[in-house]
Order: structure tokens, then C-alpha cells, then sequence
């Protein structure tokens, strides 16, 4: 048997995992979803969905893997943190809903009216989860109101309108600017004409938005908990992360106006990994911190995760799915390879 | 109203609708394999457009499905908390190999099989509708691993108030799992057969289905005769056995036998009357079959509701009405699937307009056995989430209040109906469309 400590810690590596996964493939259509919203002529909206169509679902499921993995390996963060977002989940899932069925229905009826509608579920229902996530993120950097109840389990003392709070909502947008970068950068590499020429123009601007709001965030951070940088500066590990951020948050710009689309793409994902991978870094070993009481109330990978049995079980479940997971993700990425072209998928079922 | 009851009503909704998608969706995706096979090896044109078809509608009814089905995955912790706590560290494994081995080979698959054609080789395209099966077929497996440890508990021990894993294997492989995975799975292929039937039924009645409908109804009666033989004898039958054994007082539920007997009768209709005590009139019965059905000896002793306390039987009535009817449905399917394969054989099946028209009607309600399954299953179970180790009203989450879960009855039942209306609505677009209409783009 492995060491129960052991794996608690490769369950926490292998969570942060799970969400830079999601972070990377979801994010991207989260992004063009969100930025779709901007776009007046109808065709060219219609084009945001096409870009993304085969591969939306699968890139979703790293959201559900991440929700079952929480499950199986931490079951009260599952519970407590659920039950404790309830508002803020139902308006997620509301949204996510709206979105999945939109590129199924979109197409299906030809009215204007219609597709309209379609739309607005489509860009509002990315738009929406890609917010709901970073004020997620925000309100668990500052800490949420856990406490221990009297047999030693956790309890929810917080409300819906406490989770947006300042911080978190500006923790929020800097996670939707991150999107909307990286879904440009997806357009400029992936769809064609119009659409492509303007993605490729917005991503100054969004670019700058996003180190903006993330290095205001930082500094917002430092204020709010400090709790988070405590010997925080004497690990390699933060270095290591911070310079693998800097150098790709520098290149994105760079490489995207040489219009090499690709690897401006690959850098925003490695920005993304590493900004994912600095908050893990600073809140480990806890996974959700108590405001209430951060020495006692808080989760961690010690007092909140599943048996020695149990870790051990979903290990090997991990390790044999994710591999498989990832080859034939990269087949069909590459099936799908080089630019769409409008109507290229949605005219050809 | 009390939360635990709101609780209850939300999920049962919840599952209940997304439960409409997943049984056409694996039954469908098989029914797909089959097409695409002889659309392939037998390079007929016909069952190439017949598929190209049922992959529309396919791509159809997963999006709603996914849809529906990404509440259900954070359901648990939204409003079951204790009951996620109680059972994380044993149900959090399958539940997440479901998404590990099931979800991403689904929806990957589903990307490649409706926008791949054309740019993989037949072989590749034919195999992605394979994966797309296999995985809506695991899907099915891990989720029910899940819902059969809540019936049979296997492999665990209950410490500080949690249940801990001990066995994995044992905990996966519990005593009603396979029962309950094969009843299902014939239940799931038979809905997908019925759904590709009552499509090309109403296409020939409306005059749309050109040369496909015609095959596609022939394949569907074949497939549909087979499974809802299979559905009934053996696996609902050996599960019926399982529950005999394994939940005595559902059993009894089921089958209204309320007073415990040698020699029990098997209902097949009745009337419930509360009581108490609870009785039923009017019974037609036939007498000594329960006890052989459950033990193989007409004169077995079978117990009834009587000989269980008071505080962990299951509700009667819902339990009695759900179990029976599903029964009834059962042999309905195979009646109407020998009909059309009687009249396959006197070469009558496509003349035979009242056989379409009683097709088309029939088709929906494989869903409707599939529901009233559950709700045997689960109402069956009561009152307990995880039988004699948890109960229902110690499920619910603490710090979810009363109106926070009624808000979200509301939301999910009115967005639930509009989704409900709009897959109809453009179900019967495509389907009057017919199997050689282009796809609609603006
Ligand atoms: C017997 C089969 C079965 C049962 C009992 C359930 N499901 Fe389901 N589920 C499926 C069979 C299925 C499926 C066939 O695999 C679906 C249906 C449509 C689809 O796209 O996949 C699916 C979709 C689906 C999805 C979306 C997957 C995706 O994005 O690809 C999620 C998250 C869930 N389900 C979760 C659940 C949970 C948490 C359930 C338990 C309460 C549940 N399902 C009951
Ligand atoms: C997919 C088909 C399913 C249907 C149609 C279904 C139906 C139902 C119904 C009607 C109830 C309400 C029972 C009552 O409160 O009296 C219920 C409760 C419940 N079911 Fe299921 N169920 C399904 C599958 C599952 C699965 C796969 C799981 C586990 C993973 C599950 C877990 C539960 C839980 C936790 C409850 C709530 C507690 C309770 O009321 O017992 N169900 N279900
Ligand atoms: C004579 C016919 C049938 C018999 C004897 C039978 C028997 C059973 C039994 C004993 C259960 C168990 C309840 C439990 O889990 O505790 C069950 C559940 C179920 N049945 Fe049937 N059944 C029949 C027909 C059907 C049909 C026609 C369908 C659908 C097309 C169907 C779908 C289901 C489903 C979805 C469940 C719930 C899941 C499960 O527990 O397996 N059944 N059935």
C-alpha cells in the first residue's frame, strides 16, 4: 500500500492537474463564447461556434472529471463547497445548460429571431461560467466562512451575496479576461477570413487586460491574505512558476503579431498553467481556507481527503484513463487540424 | 414545505428528466453501430444516408443529455452533502471513472463521428461510432456501479461515521450490480430501437422516409424483438430474484404482498387500498408463482410488509403502481415488436398503415418503463439513500435551506420543460424533414 501522505499530495498535484486541463481546453471555447458577444454580423457569430464544434464536449468533460475526481478524493470539500456555492452553482449550471444545447438548436431552424436567441445562450453562457469560476477562485483565495461544527465536520456560514465580494469579482474578471485572451488567440490560429483577422487584432488589447487585472489581483492578494505568501518566498517552486509566467505572458504579444498563431496559443497555455499552478502553490496544503478559522476550520489535504484504500484505487483509475484520455484527444485535434471554413462543419451534417 | 421532501422532489426531477436522454442515447448509438456496419461492409447507400440520418438525431439527443447531466454530476453536492460526506470515499471512485473511461470517449468520439466524415478513412469513422457506443454503454456501467452499492452496500466498514472503502473490487462488484447493469442495458437497447421504429413509422405515414425508413423500421422490429425478450426473461426476472434476496421489503412493495405467506401469488393487477392495513382488491393472481419466481418452490415462504418495522418500509402505493406497469409495458413491447415481425413475414409490414400509426404511438413509452423502473428501484429503497447504513432524511445538506432548493425546483423544472418542448419540436422538424433533407444552414 502507499503512504496515505503521499497520496494526498498526488491527489492535490493531480487535481491542479484537472483544472489546468479544463483551464486550457475549455477556457479557449469559454473564450470565443464570451467574445462572440461582440460580433454584429450573424454569419460571422455563427462561424465562433463552428470553430469549436467537435471538440466543445470533450472540453467540458474535464470540468465533469474535475467534479468527480473532488468527489472521490476530498468528498467534504465536495460537499461543503457545493452546498455552500448553491446559488452560484445553479446559475452556473443554468448557464452551462443554455450553452450546450445552443450549438445543437442554433442551426436547426432558420429564422433569424431564432438563431438570435441561440446567440445570446451561447455567448452569455460562456461569458457567464468563465466569471463564475474566477469569483469561485477569489472567494477561496480570501477564504470562506467554515466552521467546524460539533462532531469535527465542516459547516457553511456564508451567504450567496457574500461571495461577491470586491476582490473576488476583480479575481473574476481577470479570469474572464484570461479566457476571452486565450479564445482570440484560438480564432487567430484556427478560423479563417474575417473572424480570424479580428481575433488577431483583439488580442492586444484583451492581452493587456489580462496582465493588467492579474498583477493588480496579485498585489490585491498580498493585502487581503496575507496568509497566502507565508514562506511562499523562500520557495523555488514560486520562482520557477513566476518566470515560466512572465516569459509567456511577454511572448503572447510578440509572437501573435509575427502571426505565428500557434505558439502565441501554447504560450497563453502556459500562463494559464502557471498562474493556475502559483494559487495551488500558495494555498497548499489547504484546499479551501476557513476566514473564520484558518488554523482549525480549514480544508486540507490532510483532514478533508478520502482513505489510503480509496486515493490509491482512483490513482490507478487515473493513471490508466488520463493517458488514453490525452492520446486520442491530440488524434482528434490533429483529425481537425488547419483552419475551418465557414460552414464547413454545421453544412456538412 | 420541508427541505428533505424539497430535496427529494428536486433530484427525482433532475434524474427523471435527464433520464429521458441517456436510455435513447446508448440505445440509439447501438442501433447507430448496426447501421453504420452494414452501411460500410455491404457499401449500401441506403443505410450510409440512414445513418447519416440518426447521427443527426443522435447529436440531438446526447446535447441534451450532456446538458442535463452535468447538473447531475454536482447535484450531490449541492443538496447531499452528508450524504456525499457518508459516501464519498467509496462512490467518488466510480463516479469519477465514469467521466475518466466513459464521458471523454463519448464526447470525443461524438466530434469525430458527426464533422470526421470524409476526413478519416470508413474504417476510423465506422470505428468512432463504435467508441461513441461503448462509451454511452460505460457510462451506464459506472453510474449504476454507483446506484447498486446504495441498494447492496458491498466492500466498505462504517468508521467515525463515514463509509470507508475496504475493497474496491468488491465495492464495484456488489450484489445487484450486474442485475441491474444487463436489465438496464436491454431496457436502454430497447428504447433505441423503438425511437429508430417510431421515427421511420411516422415517416411513412407522413411519406418521408423514402428508401430508408422502410429498412430502418425492419432492422428496428428485428433489434426491438430481441432486446424486449431479453428485457423481461432473464434479466428482469433474475433481478426481480436479486431483490427477493437481497431487499426483502422493496420486494414485497413491489409485488403488494403485504401479509408474509407459503405458496405467495403473483399479482398481476390490483387495486391499492391504504388501509391500514394496506390491502388490494380486485387482484387478478395467480397462485403459488411469487414463491417460485423468487425461490424457485411454489410453496416458499415469502415475506410480506408485515414483517418488517414499521420505520423501514418503503413507500406502497408509488412502489406497487411503478413496478406493475412497467411490467405491463414489457409485455406490450413484445407483443407489438412479434406483431411487426409476423407481418414482416407475410410481407405485409409496409402496407400495413394502422401497424405504423400503432408503432409510432408505442415508441415513446419505453421511456416511460425506463422511469417507472426507477422509480421502483428508488422509491423501492426508501427510506433509506444508502439501504440500512443511511438514511434519506440524514442525506440533505445542513446549510442548504427550504427556499434556496425551492428556487431551484422552479428554475430546473421551467428551463427542464422548455428544453423538454424544443427537442420534440425539432425532433419532428427533422423527422419531417426526412433522411435526405440537407442539414438546415442559414
Ligand atoms: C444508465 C445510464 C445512466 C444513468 C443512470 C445516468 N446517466 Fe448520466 N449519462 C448517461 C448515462 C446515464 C449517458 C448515456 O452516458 C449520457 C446521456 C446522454 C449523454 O450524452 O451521455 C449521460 C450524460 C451525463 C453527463 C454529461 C456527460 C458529457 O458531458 O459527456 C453527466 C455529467 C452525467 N450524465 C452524470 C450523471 C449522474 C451524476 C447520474 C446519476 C445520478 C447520471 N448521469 C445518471
Ligand atoms: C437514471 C435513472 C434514475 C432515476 C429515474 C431515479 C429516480 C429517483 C427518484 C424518483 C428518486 C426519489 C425517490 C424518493 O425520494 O422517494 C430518487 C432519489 C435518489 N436517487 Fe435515484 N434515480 C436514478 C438513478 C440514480 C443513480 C444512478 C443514483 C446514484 C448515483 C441515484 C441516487 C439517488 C439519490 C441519492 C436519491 C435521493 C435520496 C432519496 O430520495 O432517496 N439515482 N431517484
Ligand atoms: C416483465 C418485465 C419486467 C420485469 C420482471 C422487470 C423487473 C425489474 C425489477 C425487479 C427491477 C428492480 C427494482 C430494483 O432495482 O430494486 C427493475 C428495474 C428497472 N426496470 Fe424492469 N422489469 C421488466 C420490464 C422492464 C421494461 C420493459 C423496462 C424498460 C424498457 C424496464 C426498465 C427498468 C429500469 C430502467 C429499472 C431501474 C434500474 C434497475 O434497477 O435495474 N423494465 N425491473
Amino acid at each position: 500500500m502507499m503512504d496515505l501522505a503521499f497520496l494526498q499530495v498526488t491527489w492535490f498535484l493531480l487535481f491542479g492537474f484537472l483544472i489546468i486541463g479544463y483551464a486550457i481546453l475549455d477556457g479557449f471555447d469559454l473564450g470565443i463564447g464570451a467574445l462572440s458577444l461582440f460580433v454584429r454580423d450573424e454569419h460571422q457569430r455563427g462561424q465562433y461556434m463552428e470553430v469549436i464544434a467537435p471538440v466543445w464536449d470533450g472540453n467540458e468533460v474535464w470540468l465533469i472529471a474535475g467534479g468527480g475526481m473532488l468527489f472521490a478524493a476530498f468528498p467534504p470539500v465536495y460537499a461543503t463547497v457545493f452546498s455552500g456555492f448553491y446559488i452560484a452553482l445553479m446559475l452556473l449550471l443554468t448557464a452551462l445548460i443554455f450553452r450546450g444545447v445552443s450549438f445543437e438548436f442554433r442551426n436547426k431552424v432558420d429564422s433569424a429571431g431564432w438563431r438570435r436567441f441561440w446567440d445570446w445562450s451561447f455567448g452569455l453562457g460562456s461569458m457567464v461560467p468563465s466569471l463564475i469560476f474566477g469569483v469561485a477562485v477569489g472567494n477561496i483565495l480570501l477564504g470562506v466562512p467554515v466552521v467546524l461544527d460539533a462532531n469535527g465536520g465542516f459547516l457553511w456560514r456564508g451567504s450567496f451575496l457574500g461571495l461577491l465580494n470586491p476582490f473576488a469579482l476583480l479575481v473574476g474578471v481577470t479570469g474572464l479576461m484570461m479566457f476571452m485572451t486565450h479564445g482570440a488567440l484560438y480564432l487567430a490560429m484556427k478560423a479563417s477570413g474575417p473572424t480570424a483577422e479580428r481575433a488577431g487584432r483583439q488580442v492586444t488589447f484583451l492581452w493587456i487586460s489580462w496582465v493588467a487585472l492579474w498583477a493588480l489581483s496579485t498585489m490585491a492578494a498580498v493585502i487581503v491574505s496575507p496568509w497566502l505568501f507565508k514562506g511562499l518566498l523562500q520557495n523555488v517552486l514560486l520562482y520557477l512558476l513566476l518566470a515560466v509566467d512572465l516569459a509567456s505572458l511577454i511572448a503572447i504579444p510578440l509572437l501573435s503579431r509575427s502571426a505565428r498563431h500557434g505558439w502565441a496559443f501554447l504560450a497563453s497555455c502556459a500562463a494559464m498553467a502557471a498562474q493556475i499552478g502559483l494559487v495551488g502553490l500558495s494555498l497548499f496544503p489547504r484546499l479551501v481556507p476557513s476566514s473564520l478559522n484558518l488554523q482549525d476550520a480549514s480544508l486540507t489535504i490532510t483532514n478533508a481527503s478520502s482513505t489510503e484504500t480509496s486515493l490509491a484505487s482512483m490513482l490507478v483509475i487515473a493513471l490508466i484513463g488520463l493517458p488514453i484520455v490525452i492520446g486520442y484527444t491530440i488524434y482528434i485535434y490533429r483529425v481537425f487540424k488547419g483552419r475551418v471554413a465557414p460552414g464547413q462543419f454545421y453544412g456538412s451534417y | 414545505m420541508d427541505a428533505v421532501l424539497l430535496a427529494r422532489i428536486q433530484f427525482a426531477m433532475t434524474i427523471g428528466f435527464h433520464f429521458l436522454f441517456p436510455p435513447i442515447s446508448i440505445g440509439l448509438g447501438w442501433m447507430l453501430v448496426v447501421v453504420e456496419t452494414l452501411g460500410w461492409r455491404k457499401a449500401d447507400d441506403t443505410y450510409v444516408r440512414m445513418g447519416r440520418f440518426f447521427a443527426k438525431l443522435m447529436a440531438l439527443t446526447f446535447a441534451v443529455g450532456v446538458a442535463t447531466g452535468i447538473v447531475m454530476e454536482f447535484q450531490f453536492g449541492m443538496n447531499w452533502a452528508r450524504y456525499s460526506t457518508f459516501v464519498g470515499d467509496i462512490l467518488g471512485a466510480p463516479l469519477a471513472a465514469e467521466a475518466v473511461f466513459a464521458f471523454f470517449l463519448e464526447s470525443a468520439f461524438l466530434g469525430l463521428y458527426l464533422f470526421g466524415r470524409g476526413k478519416v478513412s470508413k474504417g476510423v469513422h465506422w470505428f468512432s461510432a463504435l467508441m461513441v457506443a461503448v462509451g454511452a454503454t460505460m457510462s451506464a456501467f459506472w453510474i449504476l456501479v454507483v446506484n447498486s452499492w446504495q441498494q447492496t452496500p458491498a466492500g466498505f466498514d462504517v468508521v467515525a461515521g463515514r463509509a470507508v472503502l475496504i475493497s474496491f473490487s468488491d465495492a464495484v462488484f456488489n450484489p445487484s450490480m450486474w442485475y441491474r447493469f444487463f436489465h438496464q442495458l436491454c431496457a436502454a437497447l430497447i428504447t433505441g430501437a423503438f425511437f429508430v421504429g417510431g421515427v421511420s413509422a411516422w415517416q411513412l405515414l407522413k411519406g418521408r422516409g423514402g428508401d430508408v425508413a422502410p429498412k430502418a423500421l425492419r432492422l428496428s422490429i428485428i433489434a426491438g424483438l430481441v432486446f424486449a425478450v431479453l428485457t423481461v426473461f432473464p434479466t428482469g426476472h433474475e433481478h426481480g430474484k436479486q431483490v427477493a434476496r437481497d431487499q426483502p421489503e422493496k420486494f414485497a412493495a413491489l409485488e403488494g404482498l403485504y401479509k408474509t405467506q407459503n405458496s405467495a401469488p403473483l399479482v398481476m393487477f390490483g387495486l391499492f387500498d391504504a388501509g391500514p392495513p394496506p390491502t388490494l382488491n380486485a387482484t387478478i393472481e395467480i397462485p403459488g408463482l411469487l414463491s417460485w419466481m423468487a425461490f424457485g418452490d411454489f410453496n416458499a415462504q415469502v415475506k410480506g410488509i408485515d414483517a418488517f418495522p414499521a420505520d423501514q418500509i418503503p413507500p406502497l402505493w408509488m412502489t406497487f403502481v411503478s413496478f406493475h406497469n412497467m411490467v405491463m409495458l414489457g409485455m406490450l413491447f413484445i407483443g407489438v415488436m412479434g406483431l411487426g415481425l409476423l407481418l414482416m413475414w407475410r410481407g405485409r409490414l409496409m402496407t400495413s398503415r394502422w401497424y405504423h400509426w400503432m408503432f409510432f404511438v408505442v415508441s415513446p413509452l419505453p421511456l416511460a418503463a425506463n422511469q417507472l423502473g426507477w422509480i421502483s428501484a428508488e422509491v423501492g429503497r426508501q427510506p433509506w439513500t444508502v439501504y440500512k447504513l443511511l438514511r434519506t432524511s440524514e442525506s440533505v445538506s445542513v446549510t442548504v435551506g427550504a427556499p434556496e432548493i425551492l428556487f431551484s425546483i422552479i428554475l430546473f423544472g421551467t428551463v427542464y420543460l422548455a428544453l423538454g418542448a424544443l427537442y420534440v419540436f425539432i425532433l419532428f422538424r427533422e423527422m419531417n424533414h426526412g433522411p435526405d433533407a440537407a442539414g438546415e444552414v442559414s
